[in-house]
């Protein structure tokens, strides 16, 4: 008689791994936080460009970021009253563009863009991929004497210290640092003021694919910054950056790689004086609104709810919400035992109690079902017939709450008109089930029973209303499968409820005295 | 004590209600099955179709104006029933045990009139005895009139024996006794009595008042460790054929013993109750799980499976030192 129960476990197992599966691929590609309320950094960064119109067409381009390691770009824009604004994307590299038919006198445009921060390593590695796919090739370069004497002999000491790209440009840092014992580097240091762009000269001459890259460091609440310019050596298989003043290696934490080699930052045409500054803060956002913003466009986000209407969303909030009173409900009908009045009106009273919050629910919940009980009490010496009865009583409730939202209006107390949150048809049968309840089994079964839907409306909506409850049947919808599971798995339980540990109590003692005797 | 361990429940073998729900009824009670039960109507006329004893059916009241025309119906009848198709829990069951002059004479010994009838039988038809209040028909059926052996064991209510039918082998029986705590109703929860009774012989095993054992009736007062049913074996059949009538593998016959026609089926239920077990002191799962062991058709007709159950479910006779010699007339008639 006993069937395998093989194939039910199967599918437990299996509904259990997909929920967390597809949860945990989720958090991971569209980065979606498992606890609410996460904030990440963002930094908003304001680059400036000034220069003096000469009163001629003007065409500024500005390079911009694109995906700087570490980085992700969120949003941009570019407040500049009177330009137009276009980005526009060349051989890879993207450049804002302003434009404006005559300009005269002093200008100043800004382009705005948050970035998020701490964006996982997997980004660098796209980049470089991209990178290998057209190996890059060292520059000419062009020397004057006697810096080209000068150059060699550097070169020359530099390499015979040295083994890689990587050792050969910290070598060449240190000697540029160590300017006064070396005659060849301080006289290359005297003729140019940057050192980064000295460097790449050198690399190049070493046949060794350099550029020189500007880097913004961020620092919170910094106005008007400069880039720093910094030196970018291929070794082979990807860029690597150094810190030509320091020679440290690496992209630091707080550094924005902003414009890497090729044009120039900032072109200017019909216009004279000008320069870029840029501005920074450090903002946070929610780490859940960033991932759907993010990945509006990903296979994932099909599955998220966050992509409609945000009508339908909230509908979408509470309907994810009712499997988890589900599952309370069958925890405490089938574990603990628990009597309820309707197998599932405590879910909804719980769902109203999410509207009302909770104190103000209970009290409306409560003072409409005895009124309504009042009510009832009288309309059953009028013998109606059952449906008739219980539609006066779906008016009768209806009428009780308007007279109560009006009167807690009146008093001042907004709660008042929440009550209206309360599903009146699921009111009229409460009180029409605790009526004939009261007449049949007397008051006592109607405060356990009462009492007992209460309770589990409570547990439930206590559940329902953690931030962390909402956020994860939200976000991740799927988990409700786990829960699925849960209760699939409790409806296996055959054992003793809680509450038939106390209803054959007798039966204990019964046995003690019987191995006495 | 206020509470009892799980283990010790289940070294008793008590039968819980997930185990019951899941066990047995869901494995052995065809969901089609329930309305022959459920419904009373369709019971009362299965047993009549099968010939098995049960009070007559006199009418059916299917429609609200067939109400206003009831006391025709009324006219020739001295005691009658009322009682909801598809009521539960002996909710909306109204006895007539006679009349005064226009007034009916409730079995409480109060008195109403014809309104008061028509008043219930509207309610009945309206579903308000109903499970999910669904309209209903009402039955109006013969009175039972109790064999004195049960005089002065219940108050007002309708002494019942209920039997628990696994595969159609009587498992455990019990007596509810109605009292004043109860309102003459015979539910355990609500203060009747329930005494336990062997299933080979009819005698009283125990007695229990909400959970708790009690040796005297709380409103006679009379010794309940006396109570010995008649015609026991009788009864057993009738019981164990309920199951070859309705096909259900688990179920509760409830059974009245008639004055002069012997034992009646007075309804069947589909979720027998655990309270039983209370009444009995005894864990119903033993016997249960003993039953499931044995091959099926083994034994074809109800008598072989009465005679089986004697066997294997006889209770030993207390020890003569903390009984009186009356009680072991009864004797063990395996």
């Amino acid at each position: 008689m006993t069937q395998s129960r093989l194939p039910f476990y199967l599918i437990v197992a299996a509904l259990v791994v997909t929920g967390l599966a597809t949860a945990w691929a989720r958090h991971v590609e569209m980065e979606l936080p498992f606890t609410p309320g996460e904030r990440r950094p963002v930094w908003l960064i304001e680059a400036r460009v000034d220069f003096i119109a000469t009163g001629d067409e003007v065409l500024v381009s500005l390079d911009l970021p694109d995906t700087p390691p570490g980085f992700r770009l969120h949003t941009e824009h570019a407040t500049s009253p009177g330009y137009g604004f276009s980005v526009i994307e060349q051989a890879g590299d993207r450049r804002g563009e302003w434009s404006k038919r005559d300009a005269q006198g002093p200008q100043t445009l800004y382009y705005k863009a948050q970035l998020i921060a701490d964006v996982p390593d997997r980004e660098r590695d796209e980049d470089t991929s991209e990178g290998r796919a057209e190996s890059p090739q060292p520059k000419d370069v062009f020397w004057e004497e006697p810096q080209r004497t000068a150059a060699e002999q550097l070169l020359s000491q530099a390499v015979e210290t040295s083994s890689t790209p990587e050792s050969l440009t910290r070598e060449l840092i240190k000697r540029l640092n160590n300017a006064s014992g070396d005659q060849n580097a301080s006289l290359l240091l005297e003729e140019t003021d940057n050192r980064s762009e000295l460097l790449e000269k050198l690399l190049n001459q070493a046949e060794i694919p350099a550029r020189q890259v500007m880097g913004l460091r961020l620092e919170d609440a910094r106005r008007r910054q400069t880039l720093t310019p910094m030196v970018e050596t291929y070794n082979g298989e990807q860029w690597v950056l150094f810190n030509s003043q320091t020679g440290a290696q690496g992209v630091p934490d707080n550094l924005v790689l902003w414009h890497r080699g090729g044009q120039s930052l900032l072109d200017v045409t019909g216009g004279t004086r000008s320069g870029v500054s840029f501005s920074m803060i450090r903002q946070t956002a929610p780490a859940e609104d960033l991932a759907v913003a993010q990945f509006a466009d990903s296979t994932f986000a099909l599955l998220g709810v966050q992509q409609l209407p945000i009508e339908e969303q909230s509908m979408f909030k509470l309907l994810f919400l009712l499997p988890l009173g589900a599952l309370v409900v069958v925890f405490m009908r089938v574990m603990v035992g628990l009597k309820t009045s309707g197998t599932f009106m405590p879910v909804l009273i719980s769902l109203a109690f999410l509207q009302t919050s909770l104190l103000p629910g209970l009290i409306s919940f409560v003072s409409v079902v005895a009124l309504g009980l009042m009510m009832r009490s009288y309309l059953s010496r009028l013998n109606l017939l059952l449906v008739a009865r219980i539609a006066t009583i779906v008016v009768l409730v209806i009428f009780l709450i308007s007279v109560l939202s009006l009167v807690g209006y009146q008093m001042g107390f907004n709660t008042g008109m929440t009550i209206t949150f309360f599903p009146m048809i699921i009111i009229a049968w409460t009180i029409e089930r605790m009526s004939i309840l009261w007449e049949e089994e007397g008051p006592h079964e109607v405060l356990i029973q009462g009492g007992g839907s209460l309770l589990v409306a409570v547990f439930a909506y206590l559940l329902m209303s953690l931030p962390l409850a909402s956020h994860l049947s939200f976000n991740f919808p799927e988990l409700n499968l786990v829960l699925l599971a849960l209760i699939m798995l409790m409806g296996q339980y055959t054992g003793y409820k809680l509450s038939e540990l106390r209803r054959f109590r007798a039966m204990g003692l019964d046995d003690a005295r019987g191995s006495d005797s | 004590m206020k509470w009892i361990s799980p283990w010790h429940l289940s070294r008793l073998g008590i039968l819980g209600m997930n185990c019951r729900n899941r066990d047995f009824i869901g494995r052995y009670n065809e969901r089609r099955l329930f309305p022959l039960v459920d419904d009373k109507l369709k019971t009362k006329l299965l047993t009549e179709e099968f010939g098995l004893a049960s009070p007559a059916l006199l009418f059916v009241v299917r429609e609200q104006f067939a109400i206003n025309r009831i006391e025709d119906s009324l006219k020739e009848l001295d005691g009658f029933v009322v009682k909801p198709a598809k009521g539960s829990g002996g909710k909306g069951i109204l006895v007539i045990t006679g009349r005064r002059g226009d007034r009916f004479i409730k079995s409480s010994g109060a008195e109403i009139d014809i309104d008061e009838i028509r008043r219930h039988m509207s309610n009945t038809l309206a579903g308000l005895y109903s499970l999910g209040g669904k309209p209903d028909v009402v039955i109006v059926e013969e009175l039972i009139e109790f064999d004195n052996i049960f005089d002065g064991y219940s108050h007002e209510g309708v002494p019942d024996i209920r039997v628990v039918v696994f595969r159609g082998y009587p498992v455990m029986a019990m007596m509810r006794l109605a009292t004043h705590a109860s309102d003459g109703k015979a539910n355990l929860h609500q203060g009747a009595v329930g005494v336990g009774l062997d299933i080979a012989t009819g005698r009283c095993l125990k007695a229990v008042q909400f959970g708790q054992p009690i040796k005297l009736h709380p409103d006679t007062h009379k010794p309940l460790d006396k109570i010995q049913v008649a015609d026991w074996r009788a009864l057993m059949v009738l019981a164990s054929q309920c199951y070859e009538m309705t096909g259900l593998g688990y179920m509760g016959a409830d059974i009245v013993l008639d004055k002069s026609r012997g034992p009646q089926v007075l309804e069947l239920n589909a979720r027998p109750g655990l309270s039983i077990q209370v009444a009995n002191g005894l864990g119903l799962l033993p016997r249960l799980r003993h039953i499931e062991s044995i091959k099926a058709g083994k034994h074809r007709t109800p008598e072989s499976r009465v005679d089986y159950a004697v066997e294997a479910f006889a209770e030993p006779l207390p020890p003569v030192s903390e009984t009186t010699a009356t009680l072991a007339k009864g004797g063990k008639v395996a």
